[in-house]
């Protein structure tokens, strides 16, 4: 004791974090004003270019800003897991780097990028290599169907739920292949369960959505939004509180679906760390570590803001509506996600197959026929 | 068709339960602290400020002895999983002044020799409880690293014989010594 320590990083953190506390309220704000500016860049979009160009220009700066929003958020998740974890364990978690370790994610994530990519002996380089990025690609494409509000979504396709279900399943390969490339048994073993228990789960996944677009009429995002505006207090008319109260089955039956297709716990087989070492990302180092990671915490928010989409209202709510409603309702999801993942332990392989196959998609038949007949009845 | 359904309920259940007990321990107090940074006053604000003498409970740091207050039982040195302690008494004679411990048990032992080697030491406090004088505590002292390994051998009494000699090197092939 008594030791003087240079202490660099106490003074970096202390800069630091009074700026991200300021960014993250930024942030919030700007969330917020989100349909003003993109309303005020449009205008400006069509008053100075030809409508080819401006319609061009926003959905760049659509794609843009969309993947900086969500290239930023797994660095937030990442620090918010480790705090619920943490304090649902009696600990701390970070507290060091800024304020109560906000910064902790950013400088693991510079250590990352410095630290030696290491190919293997024996993998296969050019699949070792493409892996990760298949995966992020699967994760972050999907949000360009997400709708933050009405008229602001990168992409307004008619067939959204069909694009959905299909970007999410190329995350599966990209597993597989990272299993498959690294030459390592316990690789092999995690892209193998990882694509059985993605396969097994599009099933039902494409089920309830079926359910609720049965109920809809649409496959476009926007359309099953509108269709839950209005109804008292703007939220009654959510799906979660319709079909006699068979969506709220529909509802939770997604929500698995959704923590098995992101690999979370209790549906972590594919990366079971007491059985696997790591499963498919084993002899990943470096960045390309960071990339699974940023993908699985990119599929994690999409899946919970699908939820919120389908079952909650999107951006609809009883106060106000706008991004920032659609954002905490998503954050609360998140955050449901990561204190499942401290509850619950993992599911055995043929436990996970058995919940799919003899619990999940029975109801989920269930919810599709009723609401299929009651749309039926309906019209 | 029964067992299904009572095993749906019972999963639904229990999960509820669980979850309900996660989420009270993300609302209790942390069980662990943030180490106190003592010769970093500024970062104070990052940690969370335990005051001088509020460690907690069972911490577990290093030991000391009050080698006035011994009385040479040796308890410690039977409980003490590691055996990092070494004691080694003298009978003190009957025509010697009376001595006592704090607590004024007579100190019939003369302790010539109290080792604890640190480095060996588990930190399970066990020793500290079968002490009858409380002369073996623990302290707040947390950071004592060393950089030679011997510096961990704290001596507490007084009469510390002379370490013993390192055994002459023999010759260097027994058989050949031996077989001579």
């Amino acid at each position: 004791m008594g030791l003087k320590r240079p202490d660099l990083e106490t003074k970096i953190s202390n800069l630091l974090s009074p700026l991200v506390v300021a960014g993250a309220g930024g942030a919030l704000v700007l969330i917020a004003l989100v349909p003003q500016l993109a309303a005020l860049i449009r205008e400006q979009l069509q008053a100075n270019l030809s409508p080819t160009a401006a319609a061009v220009a926003a959905s760049a700066i659509g794609v843009g800003a969309t993947v900086f929003l969500v290239g930023q958020l797994p660095v937030f998740l990442i620090w918010f897991e480790r705090k619920v974890a943490a304090h649902i364990q009696d600990r701390l978690g970070p507290m060091r780097v800024g304020w109560h370790g906000v910064l902790q994610s950013f400088a693991d994530g510079i250590k990352l990028v410095f630290k030696e990519d290491i190919i293997v002996n024996g993998a296969d380089r050019f699949l070792f290599k493409l892996a990760p990025f298949l995966v992020l690609m699967g994760a972050f494409s999907a949000f360009a169907v997400l709708p933050w509000h009405t008229g602001l979504v990168v992409s307004d396709l008619n067939i959204g739920l069909l694009y959905v279900v299909a970007i999410t399943s190329l995350g599966s390969i990209g597993l597989l292949m990272a299993g498959w490339a690294s030459n390592n048994k316990y690789a092999l073993y995690g892209g193998m369960r990882s694509a059985a228990q993605m396969v097994s789960y599009e099933i039902p996944t494409a089920i309830v959505i079926l359910s609720v677009v049965v109920q809809v009429g649409s496959l476009n995002l926007q359309d099953v939004i509108s269709a839950q505006l209005g109804g008292f207090g703007n939220f009654a008319n959510w799906h979660i509180f319709r079909l006699y109260g068979l969506n709220v089955i529909g509802f939770v039956l997604f929500f698995i679906c959704g923590l098995a297709e992101t690999n979370r716990s209790p549906f972590d087989i594919p990366e079971a760390e007491s059985e696997l070492v790591a499963g498919f990302h084993t002899e990943y180092s470096g960045i390309r570590f960071g990339l699974f990671f940023l993908a699985e915490y990119g599929a994690m928010f999409f899946v919970a803001g699908l939820t919120v989409v389908l079952y909650l209202g999107g951006w609809s709510g009883p106060f106000f509506e706008g991004p920032l409603v659609f954002f905490i309702k998503t954050l609360a999801l998140v955050f449901v996600q990561m204190w499942l993942r401290w509850t619950l332990p993992r599911l055995r392989v043929d436990q996970l197959m058995a919940l799919c196959w003899k619990y999940v998609i029975p109801f989920a038949f269930l919810v599709l026929l009723v609401a299929a007949l009651a749309s039926a009845g309906a019209s | 068709m029964k067992e299904y359904f009572a095993d749906l309920f019972a999963a639904v259940t229990s999960i509820a339960k669980g979850m309900g007990i996660t989420l009270a321990h993300l609302f209790t107090k942390n069980e662990t602290q943030q180490y106190l940074s003592e010769e970093n006053p500024g970062a104070r604000w990052q940690s969370v400020i335990v005051p001088e003498g509020l460690l907690q409970d069972r911490s577990r740091m290093r030991l000391h002895v009050k080698i006035e207050d011994c009385i040479g039982c040796k308890q410690c040195e039977k409980v003490c999983p590691v055996d990092c302690i070494d004691i080694t008494t003298e009978k003190r004679e009957k025509t010697d002044a009376p001595i006592f411990a704090a607590d004024g048990t007579a100190v019939k032992q003369k302790v010539v020799q109290f080792d604890i080697d640190m480095s060996l030491c588990c930190y399970c406090s066990l020793c500290v409880y079968p002490c009858p004088t409380e002369c073996i505590v623990m302290t707040p002292e947390y950071e004592f690293a060393e950089t030679v390994k011997s510096e961990f051998l704290y001596r507490f009494a007084k009469e510390t014989p002379a370490p013993p000699e390192p055994p002459k090197k023999e010759t260097s092939d027994p058989v050949a010594a031996g077989g001579s």
